[in-house]
């Protein structure tokens, strides 16, 4: 049994003073640590002795000019259009499930069954070559113009532009939007969530203060919903980033992982032209985190930071 | 001094004239789910004038107050704000629903002030504010700026203009809401139980403001449970239960003289409990 000490100044009575206790032993930890690092120690050494694994190769494959032009075209460039086809296509959605015009609820519900329930595989390879085989052009213009123009006998047909089908659906361009339309059904899950997480009260104060259903959305609601949304679209970022090697299925092949694959198979380095791509979606994910992070500490002002208080104090609670 | 309402208000007064009420509501009744909450509700609401509507919770107090600026909407019955039929446009003597444009602009008078805040917590106090002048009316920036931090320093506030709501104390916060509510120059203000949600040390402070509005002349709707600011502020004094105004008149007299026994039973029980715990 020991005496209590206290160390601030003399202690002129035997009140007790600061606390200076001992922790808990944690063993389970040290034994946890050391198991680790012997499996550690075994991956590393097989990194070494196993010649197969040849990173010096996987690093010269990451830096091949196909393999750089299939990340920044197929990869990066097609994860933004998609992710922002998707964010701003399933705000949209969303809003209009949750608006007050029944064909506009029903228009949303059908666009999310439908996107939700194919593959973005089978998407993919029906806009490289069925679309095409179906309208191979698009005109755009007046409604039923070419029949009219027909049915009265004029020159023109009220044809304002037209698309070559054929050639522009096996385009990355074509690729990005559907995995944006695909995308968009997933992400107006993701924003009604959102929006409804914000309290009744925020609308109910935006409409008193003589706000219009559109101003409260914009500039109430949203930016609350913000804080709900970023989160899982985050998620979606990432797993968008590893869905654009879906994109060969149109088929662009200017894309990281078919042209990795490529190399590959020529070279027969199959195995450290895996390693490169892992690498390279490893990285871009990292990236992506980082940006989530920063993304998260905007939107969540007024609400304290992520890091230190996780939830917002009650309206209700005080304390000046 | 009306004992009951049941019976409905002569309709066809003349709406114009010149001690027309603000606010004139006429056998208001609302039901949620079948279930009635206002069983026609009459109120005559003056220029200037400051009205307590006092109550036990289900009386339809809040329901009443929030018909008003058409937060719910009415069954039956007409409510006029300042002439103008709320929520509705009457033609060819047919009632026509009002588009959400059109709603949007009647609120657009009427500032409310609610039990939780509902402060935009995204937003600073200031910006909480600026907030309607400037997307609802197109003031601009610089003028709507001046005048926020000239209404935040008017309810204590102007040292707080660039915290965050969830930075400030509930007190604080409801003084927040009502320069908000205020930056509209609303006819009217509507206070929806301002001070139910507060730590009993702060209801004070939102108390003084309301009571300064008041004396500045401005008409305030206010639900409350406070039976000494109802005593000391308002110039009529409604008591509502069970969906119907069972009795109203001066505060002395209500409050001080009840006649009606669900009253009497009403501020027995709010005495005691106030007794409890101060």
């Amino acid at each position: 049994m020991t005496t209590p000490t206290t160390e601030d100044g003399p202690a002129t009575d035997d009140r007790p003073g600061l606390i200076q206790a001992r922790p808990v032993p944690h063993p389970g930890r040290w034994v946890a640590l050391a198991v680790i690092l012997v499996l550690l120690a075994m991956l590393v050494s097989s990194f070494v002795t196993n010649e197969r694994w040849n990173f010096p190769k996987a690093l010269e494959i990451m830096q091949q000019t196909p393999v750089l032009e299939g990340l920044w075209k197929g990869t990066i460039i097609g994860t933004v259009g998609a992710m922002v086809i998707g964010v701003v296509g399933g705000v949209v959605i969303a809003v209009l499930r949750l608006s007050s015009n029944p064909i506009l609820r029903g228009v949303s519900f059908v666009y999310t069954w439908f996107f939700r329930g194919i593959p973005r595989l089978v998407l993919l390879a029906m806009i490289g070559s069925g679309v095409g085989f179906l309208y191979n052009r698009l005109d755009f213009g007046v409604p039923f113009g070419q029949q009219l123009a027909s049915f009265l006998g004029l020159s023109s047909d009220f044809t304002f532009f037209t698309l070559n089908v054929n050639q522009f659906s096996s385009t990355l361009l074509a690729g990005i939007i559907g995995l944006g339309l695909s995308e968009a059904a997933y992400m107006a899950e993701i924003a009604r969530a959102g929006i409804l997480s914000v309290d009744k009260g925020q609308g109910e104060a935006a409409a008193a203060l003589g706000m219009n259903r559109g101003q409260a959305m914009r500039r109430v609601i949203l930016p609350q919903a913000m804080r709900v949304i970023v989160p899982p679209t985050g998620n979606e970022t990432i797993a968008m980033v590893k869905d654009t090697s879906l994109l060969s299925a149109i088929p662009v092949i200017t894309e990281l992982f078919y042209q990795t694959s490529a190399i590959g198979n020529r070279t027969l380095l199959i195995m450290p032209a895996f390693v490169a791509v892992t690498a390279w979606y490893l990285i871009v994910g990292s990236v992506l985190m980082v940006g989530q992070y920063f993304l998260e500490k905007r939107f969540g002002r007024g609400f304290g930071t992520p890091s230190n208080r996780r939830f917002a104090r009650p309206a209700g609670a005080g304390g000046a | 001094m009306s004992e009951t309402t049941t019976t409905p208000a002569e309709s066809g007064r003349s709406r114009t004239g010149e001690d027309q009420p603000l606010v004139r509501a006429v056998n208001v009744m609302k039901s949620f789910h079948g279930n009635e909450v206002l069983k026609g509700i009459d109120l005559d609401v003056h220029r200037g004038e400051v009205v307590c509507l006092l109550g036990p919770s289900g009386s339809g107090k809040t329901t009443f107050l929030r018909c008003i600026n058409q937060l719910e909407t009415v069954d039956g019955g007409r409510i006029w704000v300042d002439g103008d039929l709320v929520g509705y446009r009457e033609e060819g003597g047919h009632l026509h629903h009002l588009t959400d444009k059109q709603v949007a602009s009647q609120r657009r008078e009427i500032g409310m002030v609610f039990q939780r805040f509902n402060l935009f917590p995204h937003m600073t106090a200031l910006e909480n504010v600026m907030e309607a002048p400037v997307q609802v009316k197109g003031v601009a920036r610089k003028t709507a700026k001046a005048r926020a931090v000239e209404l935040l320093e008017q309810v204590g506030l102007g040292d707080k203009p660039s915290s965050y709501p969830a930075q400030l104390s509930g007190g604080q916060q409801q003084r927040v809401a009502i320069a908000r509510a205020l930056a509209m120059d609303p006819k009217l203000m509507l206070f929806d139980e301002p001070t139910s949600a507060l730590d009993p040390e702060l209801v004070g402070e939102v108390l003084r403001v309301m009571r300064d509005l008041a004396d500045q002349g401005m008409t305030m709707i206010v639900v409350t449970h406070e039976m000494s600011f109802a005593r000391e502020v308002a110039d009529h004094v409604v008591f509502m239960d069970g969906g119907v105004v069972v009795e109203e008149g001066k505060p002395k007299d209500v409050i001080g003289n009840p006649k009606h026994e669900r009253t009497q039973s009403f501020l027995k029980r709010m005495r005691t409990e106030h007794d409890d715990n101060p």
